[in-house]
């Protein structure tokens, strides 16, 4: 068992085209270190030094991780991550 | 070039001046690869703000995944502005993340005139193309 991690069409060409990958980490943050070894770059590109990006939004299966625990949010196998570009703008 | 139906022309309008002075945004899905919007989707703006918006992110989620189970994609991203023309500002091409995306604005400044403009925005460069509105597809 892993952690399926589905990623948005901006970002699959870190994973080969792929719609989902699998990894592994007790939290979030361990998760995108886990991926970013097999998919360089990935974890640039959600994370950066302030914690999770504004541009995206993460979902732990249905909850937007902001409101659980951001990058410290516990994560366990069978868990799903969605990965979504943020549709925001002024 | 955006081609795309007057009665959702006349939606995207409609959203913008019930929630004007706050600016509207939506979607339009449409068959993966099609280019064609056929399905109208209101988003609620999470900042109800007259300079920001933002898609409600659990709202997202749902729409999204309901893309994903039709074979559907977002054929037009739209918003309005509503105190300033019709054109993407810095922080809409900053967002911008869908290339095949046309992203439509909307301006409400004249209670009269509704300005309806697309845009492809693509690695920060914003090309504005052509709306042909038609009766039926």
């Amino acid at each position: 068992m892993a952690i399926k991690v589905s990623i948005p069409t901006i970002l699959r060409n870190l994973t080969d085209g792929a719609k989902s990958v699998e990894g592994k980490g007790s939290t979030l943050d361990e998760l995108f270190a886990d991926l970013d070894v097999r998919h360089p770059g990935l974890r640039g590109r959600l994370v950066d030094d302030k914690g999770l990006r504004r541009f995206v939004n993460v979902y732990l299966n249905d909850e937007d991780v902001r409101f659980l625990g951001g990058l410290e949010t516990q994560v366990s196998d069978g868990d799903n991550v969605t990965i979504l570009p943020a549709v925001a703008g002024g | 070039m955006l081609t795309i139906e007057r009665a959702l022309v006349d939606k995207i309008v409609a959203h913008a001046r019930a929630d004007h002075p706050d600016e509207a945004c939506g979607i339009i899905a449409g068959p993966i690869g099609s280019d064609r919007p056929t399905r109208y989707v209101a988003m609620t703006n999470a900042e109800r703000s007259p300079t920001f918006y933002r898609f409600d992110s659990l709202e997202q989620l749902k729409v999204w995944r309901e893309m994903d189970d039709r074979d559907e994609e977002p054929v037009v991203i739209y918003h309005s502005h509503t105190a300033t023309e019709a054109y993407p500002s810095r922080t809409d091409i900053s967002y911008a993340s869908e290339p095949n995306a046309h992203y439509v604005l909307v301006s409400t400044r004249d209670p009269e005139k509704a300005e309806f403009r697309s845009f492809r925005i693509v690695d920060g460069e914003v090309t504005e193309e052509e709306v042909t509105v038609v009766d039926s597809h």
